[in-house]
Parts: structure tokens; sequence; C-alpha cells
């Protein structure tokens, strides 16, 4: 049950992925012929699965979050506080005081970019339906694959339209592969990125939207849905309004980058 | 136009910043173990976090978040600390919840968590400097390298840390399902 004392802490290491080629090798050598090593390691896996539990991330509250939005003068896409709500503001904010014009500027401007989308909720609960069937299911992937240069030839025969497959790591989404989901009718893609330990399912297929995200939150997931060059975009996750909001900002720059020229 | 830059750097503080709200929430909670300390604490630190975006000029946005945060809930630990000291002078030691200096030793703190009701309460039992370093890399998937820059102690520290950090929390573990299971 206790590994080898000078081998111990190297556990760790190994498990996190942080020792370099030489040692993490040397240490498997050790491992396959040390049993009690061994068990150490299966032990602390086992603790990291219980550790991914996401009942024990705990979500900041959506007051707080309309605060902040409020301090930095921005606006709360799903939770419009008014001023009277909420706990009052920290002794640091009264010295931070007003910014004033550019405030109530930035707000309607984003008022207007953020709009709550009106009605579908049959394909809704349909999106997040499959979201939560593919977190359930092994079918989260059919191409478990980060390169996007895979992903995209296959859904060639399994689609009548050529979904835009782009890598977002950089963006700190990075993806995990592909899908082939049955949506509204039809058979659509369904691209899958992670964003820390969370799961993004975003489902494209050609049709119509709103050219500026819209949001909805439904059974605790949010779903954030948009248009772009003829596809419609539903994206669905437990990731915050602005995760999901630098998401799609970083897949509309990446898809430009794919099809210049293109409007 | 000035509006205009007004309305930009607050959607790219957004972008990338305030994403990571979540995150700055987690440890404040699981640090302080008091939801209301949590809320005004990650509330100053975005305040804090706006006020010096100008001066933030790319590189991982959620460490340098996350060690405004820290820095917070030490603030507020030994605010605490020093309230708690001068009520209870008489009792030396006590109250002293956060401080790494009156950690207490790592099995009076298994025995104090025989009974403790679940994983979250069991790690939010860990003293803080192991709490901290575990929390950074299972929460938050850091390299040990940027754990090191939010926690300021070298790599190698954060590397027993680690250690001790899961094997307490594995032994704890262990006891509260064998003692389930009787």
């Amino acid at each position: 049950m206790t590994a080898c004392p000078d081998k111990a802490e190297l556990l760790h290491g190994l498990l996190d992925n942080e020792l370099d080629a030489a040692h993490a090798r040397e240490l498997e050598v050790h491992i396959a012929t040390c049993p009690v090593c061994a068990e150490a390691l299966v032990e602390l896996r086992a603790l990291r699965a219980l550790l991914a539990d996401p009942a024990l991330r705990p979500k900041a509250p959506a007051a707080l979050r309309a605060r902040i939005l409020a301090d930095i003068g921005a606006v709360d896409p799903l939770h419009h506080v008014s001023k009277s709500q909420g706990r009052p503001r920290s002794r640091q904010l009264r010295r931070w005081g007003g910014a004033g014009v550019g405030v109530a500027i930035a707000a309607s401007l984003l008022l207007l970019m953020v709009a709550p989308f009106g009605g579908d909720a049959a394909l809704e609960r349909e999106l997040v339906a499959g979201h939560v069937r593919s977190l359930q299911a092994q079918h989260l992937l059919d191409v478990p694959t980060s390169d996007h240069h895979t992903v995209k030839p296959w859904f060639a025969g399994k689609l009548d339209y050529s979904p835009p497959v782009p890598e977002l790591a950089a963006a700190g989404f990075p993806l995990q592969g592909g899908r082939l989901d049955y949506l509204a009718g039809r058979p659509v893609a369904a691209l899958v990125y992670r964003h820390g330990a969370h799961v993004l399912n975003l489902y494209v297929w050609p049709d119509d939207g709103p050219r500026q995200p819209a949001f909805e939150a439904r059974d605790g997931y949010n779903l954030m849905r948009w248009r772009d060059g003829g596809m419609a975009y539903w994206a669905v996750s437990d990731v915050g309004v602005e995760e999901m909001h630098a998401f799609a900002t970083a897949l509309a720059g990446a898809v430009a980058a794919q099809n210049p020229g293109k409007p | 136009m000035r509006g205009d830059e007004t309305a930009d750097r607050t959607r790219r503080f957004q972008d990338q910043v305030l994403i990571h709200l979540d995150a700055a929430y987690g440890l404040a909670r699981y640090m302080t173990r008091d939801p209301a300390a949590a809320e005004d604490i990650v509330q100053d630190a975005f305040l804090r976090a706006h006020r010096a975006f100008d001066g933030f000029r790319g590189g991982d946005a959620r460490a340098w978040l996350l060690t405004i945060v820290r820095n917070n809930v030490r603030s507020w630990a030994a605010a605490r600390r020093d309230r708690a000291e001068q009520a209870l002078e008489s009792l030396p030691g006590q109250g002293a919840e956060i401080a790494d200096d009156a950690a207490p030793t790592p099995e009076a703190w298994l025995a104090a968590q025989e009974d403790a009701a679940d994983l979250r309460a069991l790690i939010e039992g860990l003293p803080p400097a192991f709490r901290e370093t575990l929390l950074l890399r299972e929460m938050e998937e850091m390299s040990y390298r940027d754990i090191a820059a939010v926690t300021g102690a070298p790599v190698g520290t954060v590397m027993s840390r680690l250690a001790r950090a899961r094997d307490l929390l594995a032994a704890a573990w262990r006891r509260r399902e064998a003692g389930e299971t009787r």
C-alpha cells in the first residue's frame, strides 16, 4: 500500500504527466516489477477518478456573476439584476467609482449582441438530450481524435453537407472528435470540444438562425445558437455563458480563417 | 471612439478573465470554507483584475486571476486570525484555521476527519498549503509550473505537497469507506 520511499513522490509526477521521458520510462520499468508501487499508482488513479466528480466543483452563484458584470460595466446576458438586488458593493468598488458613460454604452452594446432566442423548445430539448446522452453512454465520439483533418473527411460519406471542423485548442477548447447525431429529423454533425473538466457539444447543420449568438438555459445546461455562412450552430454545455461566448468568438474566427474571401 | 474602446476592453476582460469565474469561486470556497466570504473575495479579486487589466499582457489569465484570489484569501485569513487572537488571547493557537504555520499535524487532522460526511468536507479539512495545491492540480488541471507560479512555492515543493495531500485524502477516504461498511 505504501510505495517504495524513493519512488513515492515520483508516482505523483507520473500520474500528473510531469516526468521527463527518461524518468517516466525508468519508473514504469520499476512499476512493472514492484507490485507495491503498482498498487500505489492504481490507488492514485482511483483517487483522481473520485475527484473528477463535477459535484466537487462549486459553481459561482449567478448573483455573484451579475455583481461582477455590474462592477466591470457589462450586462449579464442571463440575469439582469437591478441595482437594488444583491449584496452591497465592496469598499474597493466604492473607491473604483463610476466608469460612467462608457459603461452605459458597453451595456447597450451587449444588450444588442445577446438576446434570448424565442422558440423552438422541442429542438432545444432534443439538443440537451443529445448532449446528456453523449455524456452518459459511451457514445461521445465516433471519431476520437484531436486532428481536425481526420474529423472533417470522416463526415464526408455520412452527411450531405460539409461542416467546418476548426481546432480551438488555442482558445482553451481542444477538439476531442466528432459524432453523428440525429436531430430535427435529419443526421447532423456533432463536434465535441473539451473545456477543463467540461464537455461542449457543437451541432452544425445547414439552416437559418440569428446572426449574433443567442442564449438559453435549459435543465442546467447552457445552449447557444447562431448562424454563420449558411450553417446553423448550436452549442450545448454546462460551461458558463462567458465561456460559451468565448467559444463562439473563437469558432467564428477560425471558420473565417478557413474560408478566406467569403463574407 | 472612447465608448468603443471601453466596450472592447470589457469584452476582452470577459473573454479572457471572467470565463474563469467558477475556478476563482471554487478556490475561494474551498480555501475559506465560507460561501459568503468566498463571494466577497472573488468579487474583490475581479475588481482588482479589472483595474490591472491594462497592464496584463497576455499569458495565462487564469493563473494571474487565481494568484489574486489566493492573495485575497490569505489577507482574509490573516485578518480573521488577528480577530481570533484578540478574542482568544488566553488560548494561543486556537482559532487560526487557515494559517500555514498553525496547520494541524496530519495525524490530528485524520483523527478529526473520521466522521467526515463526504469527500468535499475531507478536501476542506486538508491543511491549507496541501489543499490549495491539490485544488489547483485536480480541479484546475494546472501544471506543476503554473501551480508554483500561483502559490509562490518551488516546483519540488508543489510535488511533495501534492503527494502529501493525496496521501492524506486517500487515507481519510479509506477510513470513511471502512466505517460505512462496518
